[in-house]
């Protein structure tokens, strides 16, 4: 009887390929029968990751998903960042060189916009909860941004562990809103385009929600989303532990 | 050959990345600056020249192809092994600090996208 579980760990990664070939399998038939296809399969399934992540979560206790149930380790290599960038690399083929060069510096002025429209909204509301000092408010304005930047600037200013994590859950929560709610408000805000795909992407940031939320809005929109997004950690690092720092504690008098 | 392609995919994958690393140590952060995005040049630059040479087989091509239709599998996997609960049991305050500003960059969209048009 101790086959199966050893199969299943020695071939972690084989088994994440078939059970993402399920859940996207499940995932279409729910779109096509049930849904009509008013939404598209590749959200569904997204959603139904990040479902399952929750749960593998509350039952571990772990940080890590679905990855940390034993059998199901090969999500965290099929998953990782590595394999991400990867193919989200190998999307840029047959994407426009020209489109990207001609919308370039939209892409630069997303970012900084993006940047700030995450971090002060979120010092605010963090103001409003009661923080007070430039440290704590600046590390979960920071947490804004992505769930990289906050912890890297809550390190960088000696910020306190639980305000890092509330930064970074801050920073999952946004990735988790714009995977989902990308496709269902593309249409309204007009993300239809290379162009609008790259504002879209140094606005929001997150390298996750933007790559997964175009995936389910149009894949041919995802290298230039991609593109800009890239950039957006490193701006927000660079950002928030010096200027916003500043910013903050000047207004605040401290 | 399909592993030319998956090559040419994985020398500029490295390329970039050294680059976006590079560049986060040259500006004194701990994050990568675009490594992405240098790599997704280079693989846009090199297939292109290749294309234009004549010299970008039907199987190369078919090697980077694959890993570019793997794309949505894997994000279904990223989601699955985000730390989900963990960002829950931060309680409200997270969730609205994920959530409120996010907003107001879908509402910037449409207005940056009015500045390109100009």
């Amino acid at each position: 009887m101790e086959i199966l579980p050893k199969l299943l760990s020695v071939n972690a990664l084989i088994v994440a390929f078939l059970v993402v070939a399920v859940v996207t399998w499940i995932s279409s038939v729910i779109s096509v029968k049930i849904l009509k296809g008013r939404v598209p399969g590749a959200a569904i399934a997204i959603i139904a990751g990040l479902i399952l992540a929750f749960f593998g979560g509350k039952w571990t206790g772990g940080n890590k998903g679905i990855s940390d149930i034993s059998g199901l380790a090969g999500f965290a290599l099929l998953g990782s960042g590595m394999l991400r960038d990867f193919a989200v690399v190998a999307t840029a083929m047959g994407s426009s060189l020209n489109e990207m060069k001609k919308t370039g510096w939209i892409g630069a002025i997303s970012l900084l916009v993006g940047v700030f429209i995450s971090f002060f909204p979120a010092v605010i509301i963090a103001f409003v909860f009661g923080y007070r000092d430039a440290v704590s408010l600046t590390t979960i304005g920071a947490g804004a941004c992505t769930f990289i930047v906050g912890p890297v600037t809550g390190a960088a200013i000696g910020a306190d562990s639980s305000v890092i994590a509330i930064s970074i859950a801050a920073g999952v929560f946004k990735s988790v809103f714009v995977t989902i709610f990308t496709a269902p408000l593309a249409k309204f805000i007009g993300l239809n385009s290379p162009q609008a795909a790259m504002a879209y992407g140094g606005l929001m940031g997150t390298t996750s929600g933007v790559t997964a939320g175009l995936a389910a809005t149009d894949p041919k929109l995802v290298p230039y989303g991609a593109m800009t997004s890239t950039f957006a950690t490193g701006v927000g690092c660079l950002l928030c532990p010096s200027i916003c720092f500043f910013m903050v504690k000047i207004i605040l008098g401290q | 050959m399909v592993i030319y392609g998956v090559g040419l995919l994985a020398f500029c994958f490295l390329v970039g990345q050294f680059i976006g690393e590079s560049l986060g140590r040259f500006l004194g952060i701990e994050a990568n600056v675009g490594g992405v995005g240098f790599s997704m040049i280079l693989l846009m630059i090199c297939t292109d020249g290749l294309q234009k040479r004549g010299l970008l087989s039907v199987p190369t091509e078919q090697g980077i192809l694959f890993w570019s239709t793997m794309y949505i599998p894997i994000i279904i996997a990223m989601s699955a092994t985000q730390n989900v609960f963990a960002a829950f049991s931060q309680g409200f305050m997270a969730i609205l600090v994920g959530i409120l500003p996010t907003l107001l960059l879908f509402l910037c969209i449409p207005v940056i996208i009015k500045l390109l048009s100009k």
